[in-house]
């Protein structure tokens, strides 16, 4: 198939960008967006232009490096990672808009490439269980009811890819915070850092300069992981009990 | 007619203690020297990596008071490719009761290596496994568990006990989060120097000790010096010099290729592992492979039609035309058979006519069985986010089609040398995780590279390391040393060079036929003409690459296109070295099948009288002969048998 | 890179910690605003009285002057009402400010590429929607309680003074607009802060909330439009 790709070119974080439309002839559908990439950018090298450059690396999903804007959606059409997704959710002759993530805290470092070490920095403020190598008790001392480790599983498959923040108006990190509060505040283990976990993050998410919360769920819509909305919910209670108990 | 390398003195692993081999790790731990509290924060210690071997690691010595120093290409230490491990995390728990212990872990390792491994080292991991999972459950890791609250386990690839913890299809990513969330409460706590977006481009060597790395900022393109007490490379193994492998596209030797070429010595490098169920390719520009967990073999039956050329689709092949050859020809084990058994048998279905989908190149993993018997929504349980990540790739519903799946390079049981400190030949260079060599021989079972990388990382780094940095008295190194000047330069006039080329191919260009060339000749199964043949084409791809590259752009920017480009010199490198360590070693074993080495019925035969060894190879330079060292294997507790799993 | 070491919360006090942050803010918003719905629903009901005619709604409306007597001087318990939904409505709006100011900055470019909102006009209306509403309650106090924008305003005559105001059309429309937006506003809004409040415990309890917060909006809406209404039908004269 053929389709026109527009993408976001930018030469460096203090750049100007724009669009730029390519035309590519032999698109197969079961090509990965990423491959079409690939294609696109072979031409490129061989045209004695510079290549797209974009951030990918598994490939499979999972370690959440893929972060482009595909027609104004984080990801694309699908409910999946870019890497997943593959040009027949696409037509002949469809115009295709590449962006890349937009959020004050993700500046641009070239073309589709962004900056994401805030998520790194909220997760350090708290994102984690205080348990140095060598203290552990057998893994059975504690069993965990099943609900509470499904609860946990689920909120940490999040793949820290931060397209929760790119699709959300306000450039709101909460989803990708209460997740992995969510994550380790449903286990036993999480429990004896529960508030100051979330307070840091928080305040951590803050500082960041991420946007707030307004409960669109805009970001639900655009998780490849499909992360609830619930865990918002959760953090909000959780973050005003630990203020209440200051 | 030569096969171009010479032979140097025989190797041998000093470190490890002598006397009864329950024994030797606590031997070794309490003969280890300790570095005083107050001190370790004097230590510097440079840690390139953070999957699980590299972030276990960082987060363990800083933990205990050192100074770390930590590197990753990736943007953030999150993604290292450790991530992807999807099946699970061995243990010897014996949680189920069913006969499972340290000893028979050890043994099952040390036999699904195809006996090419170190006993010490093996036992060693399997001691450390329980503490695994205790450590990671602390960290919150959440692993499956049953209605009791309790951890579930399941068997995997090649053993007959259920020791395997896990997390849905996803275990690799949760123990990557515990780690990298121990990592990041020691950044946070300022113990721990991240530099992300930082690939390593060389080692610094001072005065016979590793005393550093060069390494290039990928945002800015600075290359700097980066100098400390010991150096830890934790930089995954090797698969993508086969271009097309279930590796991430960034994973690259260059790591491991650079410290070989400061005089490290590499270990097998002709030991890759074949994954036997990955999606087979779609076309040209396929990029990479995706594997499908192992864990499907457990409940998906093998099958290919049982007449050559069935061009019939799966639903319309009556039971008695399907051929489940797994079952078939290894009745015990049947559809769980070790990974390199289940890979050439479906290479072999698939020579003889009998694959399935486009070119012939797959064969059936059939869940209707399953379906039937436990019904879908158990099935969706296990296996859910495999099935529709199978579904999004190849928009069939493995629900209602059985999938196709065929072999794809997967994972490198070969590396760098490391003694049982798992530090290499070079002092203060310690070898981590899949970069080294150590505990899997010549096959890896499935669900151990997860245990041997934060076996490695929290646990075995850590007490050896200490015994290093305690023993030696180590000066301060000053930038402006000789050593450092050069390898900061020669690092420089490299990537001048690639820019320099402006020739007419791409890197990937190279890359791929580099690669075919490595799958059709030094894959599934090698013979010695087709790896001459490639030892005879390497050197001409490599003269033809520095001639004809074209890296556009400059140095002093995001320039991914240069990053290719040097990681692919150095496969290009490291491509002759695997080649010609398959050549010397005329035996089958595990993952290295060498079909002038078979018994009648097709299986591998290893040759204990001539090759029972670990080929350590040093560098002597770009195309000139390497020498062969060559470290004999004793087996004292498992006698080696010729592995059967009929 | 480099280590990022941040001022932690630990030293803040309670009323700091929530003040600071995003979702603090927000609870503020959401606290406030289920004051000020709470106060709409009683305010709603006593409007109803017009409809029992002139002597019920005045005396109801002198009785509000009453209330707390004689612990309280008169109109005093009107005064402290007063003075709660101002410091109420304050607090509402500075954080609405402040959170939109935040939101506006942190996403600074746009995406080319149209984004299709995924969220209901109820919610993509708040902040514009909450301008418009405070517009619509000054032109309310101006038009009913001070009564310098009222058509024929009597200080002693509530009544009066209602049923002069929708004898004229645009009055109609400004107050049916108003009231529409309250109806908008309260219906994202209720379920908004109980989200932000943390109240649903569980996913199975949002379609509660909405209900809940639905069926309030619409209470408050057709309640408050009754009147318009009943004086443009004649029904009140």
């Amino acid at each position: 198939m053929k389709i026109t790709v527009r993408i976001w070119r930018q030469a460096g974080p203090q750049e100007q960008g724009a669009l730029v439309a390519y035309d590519l002839d032999e698109v197969s559908p079961d090509m990965s967006f990423l491959e079409m990439l690939d294609v696109l950018n072979e031409r490129l090298i061989l045209g004695g232009q510079e290549p797209v450059a974009f951030d990918h690396d598994c490939r499979e999903g999972i370690c959440g490096a893929c972060s482009t804007v595909i027609n104004g959606r984080p990801h694309g059409p699908e409910q999946t990672t870019t890497c997943q997704l593959h040009m027949r959710s696409f037509s002949d002759g469809d115009v295709i808009d590449v962006e890349p993530w937009r959020s004050r805290a993700f500046p641009v470092i070239k073309d589709l490439v962004v900056d994401r070490a805030a998520l790194d920095r909220i997760v350090q403020a708290g994102g984690y269980i205080t348990a140095p190598t060598g203290t552990a008790p057998d893994a059975h001392a504690t069993p965990v009811p099943k609900p509470a480790a499904d609860t946990a599983f689920e909120n940490a498959t999040c793949i820290g890819c931060g397209a929760c923040v790119a699709a959300c108006p306000n450039g709101s990190a909460m989803l990708f915070t209460s997740a992995k509060a969510a994550h380790l505040n449903a286990l036993p283990q999480g429990q004896p850092e529960r508030e100051s976990r979330v307070l840091n993050m928080v305040a951590a998410m803050d500082a960041e300069g991420f946007g707030g919360c307004t409960n669109t769920g805009e970001c639900v819509g655009s998780c490849p992981k499909g992360i609830p909305f619930q865990s918002i919910v959760d953090l909000n209670r959780d973050f005003l009990r630990a203020a209440r108990r200051r | 007619m030569t096969l171009g390398y010479t032979t140097g003195t025989p190797l041998s692993d000093t470190a490890a203690p002598s006397g009864p081999i329950e024994e030797r790790w606590d031997e070794r731990r309490f003969a280890a020297k300790l570095v005083n509290p107050a001190n370790r924060r004097k230590h510097r210690v440079i840690v390139v990596g953070t999957g699980l071997a590299g972030g276990s690691a960082g987060a363990t010595l800083a933990e205990q008071g050192y100074h770390v120093v930590q590197f990753c290409f990736q943007d953030s230490p999150r993604r290292a490719h450790s991530v992807a491990a999807q099946g699970g995390i061995n243990a010897a728990k014996n949680y189920r009761n069913d006969g499972d212990s340290v000893r028979r872990l050890f043994y099952d390792t040390v036999k699904g290596g195809d006996f090419r491994s170190r006993e010490s080292n093996v036992y060693r991991l399997a001691q450390v496994s329980t503490q695994i999972i205790d450590q990671c459950v602390a960290q919150g890791v959440p692993f499956a568990r049953e209605y009791g609250g309790l951890l579930d386990n399941r068997s995997f690839g090649g053993v007959q006990v259920s020791r395997t913890f896990y997390a849905r299809g996803q275990t690799g990513q949760q123990l990557l989060l515990g780690a990298y969330q121990a990592l990041s409460r020691q950044i946070d706590a300022g113990n721990v120097e991240l530099h992300a977006r930082t690939e390593m481009l060389d080692l610094i060597v001072v005065d016979g000790r590793a005393r550093g790395i060069v390494a290039r900022d990928l945002v800015t393109g600075e290359v700097t010096t980066h100098l400390a007490d010991a150096v830890v490379l934790a930089t995954g193994g090797y698969g993508n010099v086969f271009y097309l492998s279930t590796n991430a596209k960034g994973s690259n030797a260059s790591a491991i290729w650079r410290a070989h070429r400061r005089g490290a010595f590499l270990a097998n490098p002709c030991f890759t592992q074949i994954h036997p169920t990955c999606i087979p390719r779609t076309g040209e520009h396929q990029g990479k492979l995706t594997l499908m967990s192992e864990s499907l073999r457990n409940d998906g039956r093998i099958w290919v039609p049982a007449a050559q050329g069935d061009t019939r689709s799966p639903e319309q092949i009556p039971e008695d035309e399907r051929d489940y050859y797994l079952e078939r020809l290894y009745p015990s084990f049947g559809n769980l058979v070790p990974r390199d058994i289940a890979s050439r048998a479906a290479k072999n279905q698939c020579d003889e006519g009998r694959g399935v989908g486009p070119g012939g190149l797959g064969v059936y993993l059939d869940f209707r069985d399953a379906i039937a018997r436990m019904g879908r929504a158990a099935i969706e349980e296990k296996y859910g986010n495999l099935f529709d990540m199978y579904q999004r790739i190849t928009a069939e519903n493995p629900y209602e089609v059985p999938m196709r799946i065929y072999p794809a390079i997967h994972y490198t049981m070969g590396g760098l040398w490391v003694d049982y400190d798992l530090q290499s030949n070079v002092p203060g260079l310690y070898v981590i995780g899949e970069a080294n060599f150590s505990d899997h021989g010549a096959n890896r079972l499935g669900a151990s590279a997860l245990m041997q990388g934060l076996a490695d990382g929290y646990f075995v780094l850590p007490a050896t390391l200490a015994d290093y940095l305690a023993r030696h008295s180590l000066e301060p190194v000053d930038p402006g040393h000789e050593a450092v000047r050069a390898a900061e330069s020669e690092v420089g006039d490299r990537l001048a060079r690639l820019l320099a080329v402006r020739g007419t191919r791409t890197v990937d260009s190279f890359h791929r036929e580099l690669g075919t060339l490595l799958w059709d000749h030094c894959g599934m199964a090698r013979t010695e003409s087709g790896l001459r043949k490639a030892l005879e084409r390497i050197p001409r791809l490599r003269e033809e690459f520095w001639r004809e590259v074209l890296v556009p752009g400059t140095g002093e920017q995001l320039n991914q296109e240069l990053e290719k480009a040097n990681r692919v010199a150095d496969f290009l490198e490291f491509a002759e070295l695997m080649v010609l360590d398959a050549l010397v070693r005329e035996e089958s074993c595990g993952g290295h099948f060498r079909e002038e080495s078979q018994t009648p019925d097709g299986e591998a035969r290893r040759d204990d009288e001539r090759f029972s060894y670990v080929s350590a190879w040093e560098y002597t330079g770009v195309g000139e002969e390497p020498v062969l060292h060559a470290e004999a294997l004793e087996f004292d507790y498992v006698h080696p048998v010729q592995r059967s799993y009929a | 890179m480099a280590i990022d070491i941040r001022v932690r919360p630990a030293e803040l006090t309670a009323v700091q910690t929530v003040w600071r942050s995003t979702i603090g803010k927000k609870a503020v918003m959401a606290v406030t605003g289920l004051l000020m719905v709470a106060f709409l629903l009683a305010h709603m009901l006593g409007n109803l009285k017009i409809f029992f005619g002139p002597h019920d709604f005045d005396g109801y409306a002198a009785w509000l002057r009453t209330i707390g007597e004689p612990v309280l001087h008169g109109a005093w318990f009107l005064w402290i009402l007063r003075a709660v939904l101002l410091v109420a409505l304050v607090a509402h709006v500075t954080c609405a400010v402040q959170l939109s100011r935040r939101d506006r900055a942190a996403r600074p470019t746009r995406y080319a590429h149209g984004q299709r909102a995924r969220a209901s006009f109820a919610t993509r209306t708040m902040r514009w929607g909450g301008v418009a509403l405070g517009l619509f309650l000054i032109w309310h106090i101006l038009d009913l309680t001070v009564g310098v924008a009222n058509p024929d305003f009597d200080k002693n005559g509530p009544y009066h003074n209602v049923v002069a105001d929708f004898q004229v059309w645009w009055i109609n429309l400004i107050y049916v607009v108003g009231v529409l937006m309250v109806g908008l506003h309260v219906n994202h809004g209720f379920w908004s802060a109980a989200q932000t409040l943390g109240l649903r415990r569980r996913r199975g309890r949002d379609l509660t909330l909405r209900v809940v917060g639905s069926a309030l909006a619409a209470a408050i809406t057709l309640g408050f439009l009754a009147v318009p209404i009943g004086v443009m039908t004649g029904l009140v004269r």
